[in-house]
């Protein structure tokens, strides 16, 4: 840019080579840049140790998530000791088929129990022993024997779908899998779909059809339908509704609260406020505090104090965000226009009075929308708090993680937690629209 | 309103002015003042709500406040002579974590800049396709980066590449956002330029728009940055590898172990503060920078 006044001055001659230097320069910078981050990522690749890593890494793990994304296994298990059978949805309790219930694919006829698998697989339980019948390969006959598994297979070789040892046999096919140990017979099912998601199997409303649920409801049933769902115990909506409340919870106290402190605060850091720099640099330095120790810290140091809990994550919010807004509302302050504030003074107001009316209508627009654009992001750390205090989604989250089974769950919970922020996002951005816009209405 | 107010002067006496000047503040202080109330009724029932759920209380906690730093420091104070060697031991997992936040700033920038070229009115290589791109961003800023890295601690294993990809799925979303803002505001006169020479699509953005809006790039990939060291370190806390998992070993030991604690505290805190000074020293070039030659 300042060239172009130098034209008139400087020969053509020293003008080129300047212009040439100019080019070399940014050759350099744009063929130099790349490269050392270039450089930075291999340095990465190797500091990241990528080669072990791949060695480190489980598919299997990976496949069994997304399969458990979509689908559920039903368990049907037979304890080989007392004969007893159970079924139950993904193993768990509160998943059981009620006492004298079953599945409509096991069928008992006498003292056996068959149980029906896609792919024309076939499980029977005999009293003393199992025969599992594998359309292409044969029957796999087993029984408990002493210590261990006494298997008998067809002839030819092994497939390898099948793993035999001595105290167990499992059998893993797409049809599902059948593990037989001395103790207990194993079969899983897999199906399509989040089970139970409406009514567990206690509910009398399970398996019926939205027509049916509907005119049920109307003939005065509403409230025990509406009990049934929002009890369910397999997928607690009650507290995942609890939860999510929580975590917006959370990030509006802190977001708010922070705003709260941080507007009388930011007046002492500012510099047409303070006069006084050792005040203002004592506020100033407290806010670099504040965001300087960062919201981990935080959330670890209240946790101490406080216990597990929303209020420990809002305060966690609370004291990072105090030294954010403290920081950006001062710099908003130092930026308004003296001239209403002298306006106001014109009149004989007291200081209080000339920052309310003179000052606040200034900024409150930038600070709004400061603020909201924040309430926003954290909604997103409240998540995130939540999993180290112990409180809101965050929380279930995790727990539903650790577990490593329950993936249909913790799909759910991103499915709400995406929800959730989206509608933050577009809460904000319309009230941040309303808001700007009303302003200019009002002048 | 003031516009509406003054033109009825001409028939309405000032007395009538006066009035429904008057009315009109009536009503705006009574709405103010209904928002406020409503605003701090939520706020306190919030508190009371938050603190009922809390395990400890907050009045019960705030006496508390002090004593777990007191602690730190105090065992920190009695070993004073092993913080120099802390520090030492402690440097490796900062410098992973601060690794993890530079790639996954460098691999999210790219991929960001890719989203918002596609995504920007007038530079997207196939407009009908906009929306989705737009909607692909947000959904990417949405998810939670605990959410991904706990997945892929799942199925990777510990270390720092879980948290590496978490954060960097979050940063293309967020940068993305931002890029295409810058975008919208670059002058469209070098892609056409390029277009009538014949350039590709990939020529016009790297040739045509990238020379426009790189310092704005820069300017916020450095805020992306010390937002992402804090991220990485609390990733870490939830077993991502870095100085977050470090604090979390060393809190896990209790007292006693106190001083690693301290130690850690002080890396971090020195880290993000320094980060962030020198951050919005080079932002606050970048932006001053190009003003300068705005006006010249």
């Amino acid at each position: 840019m300042t060239m172009a006044s130098d034209i008139h001055t400087v020969p053509t001659d020293s003008l080129k080579t300047r212009a040439d230097a100019m080019f070399r320069t940014k050759r350099l910078w744009s063929f130099g840049l790349p490269g050392l981050v270039l450089l930075y990522l291999v340095y990465a690749f190797f500091a990241f140790d990528l080669p072990g890593l791949i060695d480190r890494a489980r598919p299997e793990n990976g496949a069994i998530l997304m399969r458990d994304i979509y689908s559920y296994k039903t368990h049907v298990e037979r304890d080989n000791r007392t004969g007893e059978m159970s079924y139950a949805i993904e193993g768990e309790r509160k998943g059981e088929y009620p006492e004298g219930t079953r599945p409509d694919w096991v069928t008992v006829k006498g003292d056996v129990t068959t149980v029906e698998m896609p792919d024309g697989h076939e499980v029977r339980y005999y009293p003393d022993h199992v025969e599992y019948e594998i359309p292409g390969y044969g029957t796999i006959s087993a029984r408990s024997e002493g210590r261990g598994v006494e298997a008998t297979y067809p002839d030819g070789p092994m497939p390898d779908y099948i793993s035999a040892a001595r105290n167990r046999v499992m059998v893993v096919t797409d049809a599902g899998r059948v593990t037989i140990t001395r103790n207990r017979t194993e079969v899983f099912r897999y199906f399509t779909g989040w089970e139970l998601f409406f009514f567990t199997l206690d509910s009398p409303y399970h398996g019926l059809s939205a027509g049916e649920l509907l005119s049920r409801a109307t003939s005065g049933e509403a409230g025990a339908i509406w009990h049934d769902f929002w009890q369910n115990n397999m997928w607690r909506h009650a507290d995942v509704a609890w939860a999510l409340f929580e975590t917006l919870l959370m990030a509006f106290l802190g977001t708010f609260g922070a705003a709260l402190v941080a507007l009388p605060l930011a007046f002492l850091a500012a510099r047409n406020f303070t006069p006084l720099m050792l005040v203002r640099q004592f506020f100033r330095r407290i806010f670099d505090l504040c965001r300087g120790v960062d919201a981990l810290i935080w959330t670890i140091v209240l946790s101490r104090a406080f216990g597990p809990g929303p209020m420990t994550g809002a305060l966690a919010i609370l004291l990072t965000d105090t030294g954010s807004f403290g920081k950006m509302f001062s710099e908003a302050l130092e930026n308004v226009d003296d001239k209403q504030i002298e306006g106001i003074r014109s009149t004989g107001a007291k200081p209080v009075q000339r920052y309310r009316f003179g000052v606040i209508p200034q900024v409150t627009p930038v600070l709004l929308s400061q603020v909201l654009y924040f309430f926003e992001s954290n909604t997103r750390s409240a998540t995130i708090i939540g999993a180290i205090t112990g409180g809101g989604i965050g929380l279930l989250l995790t727990q539903a993680m650790i577990t490593q089974k329950d993936w249909e769950e913790v799909t759910y919970y991103i499915i709400l937690v995406v929800m959730l922020v989206f509608a933050m996002d577009s809460f904000s951005g319309w009230l941040r629209r309303k808001l700007i816009k009303g302003d200019d209405g009002g002048h | 309103m003031a516009d509406q107010t003054a033109s009825g002067a001409g028939v309405s006496s000032s007395a009538q002015i006066r009035e429904s000047y008057m009315a009109q503040t009536r009503r705006k202080r009574l709405y103010g003042g209904m928002i406020l109330a409503v605003f701090v009724a939520l706020m306190a029932s919030g508190f009371i709500t938050a603190d009922a759920r809390n395990a400890g209380g907050f009045w019960d906690g705030l006496h508390q406040l002090g004593a777990f730093p007191a602690a730190v420091m105090s065992e920190a104070a009695e070993k004073i002579t092993d913080l120099p060697a802390n520090l030492v031991k402690y440097f490796p997992a900062l410098v992973e974590t601060i690794n993890i936040a530079a790639v996954s700033t460098l691999i999210g920038a790219a991929g960001g800049i890719l989203l918002s070229m596609l995504a920007t009115r007038g530079l997207a290589r196939w407009p009908r396709l906009i929306p989705l791109w737009r909607r692909i961003m947000d959904v990417m800023r949405a998810v939670p980066e605990i959410v991904i890295a706990l997945v892929l601690i799942f199925v990777l294993g510990g270390g720092p590449v879980p948290a590496m990809i978490a954060i960097a799925f979050h940063t293309v979303g967020a940068l993305g956002k931002l890029f295409s803002e810058v975008n919208e505001n670059a002058s469209l006169k070098p892609v056409e330029g390029l277009t009538s020479v014949g350039a590709s699509w990939t020529q016009r953005m790297v040739l045509g728009v990238m020379p426009q809006v790189a310092p704005n790039y820069l300017s916020y990939a450095l805020l992306r940055f010390e937002i992402n060291i804090r991220a990485s370190a609390i990733l870490g806390f939830v077993g991502a590898g870095g100085i977050g998992y470090e604090l979390k070993n060393a809190m896990a030991w209790g007292i006693g172990r106190y001083d690693e604690a301290a130690a850690i505290f002080l890396l971090l805190f020195v880290t993000i503060v320094a980060v962030d000074q020198i951050g919005s020293h080079f932002r606050d070039r970048l932006t001053h920078g190009r003003k300068e030659e705005v006006l010249a």
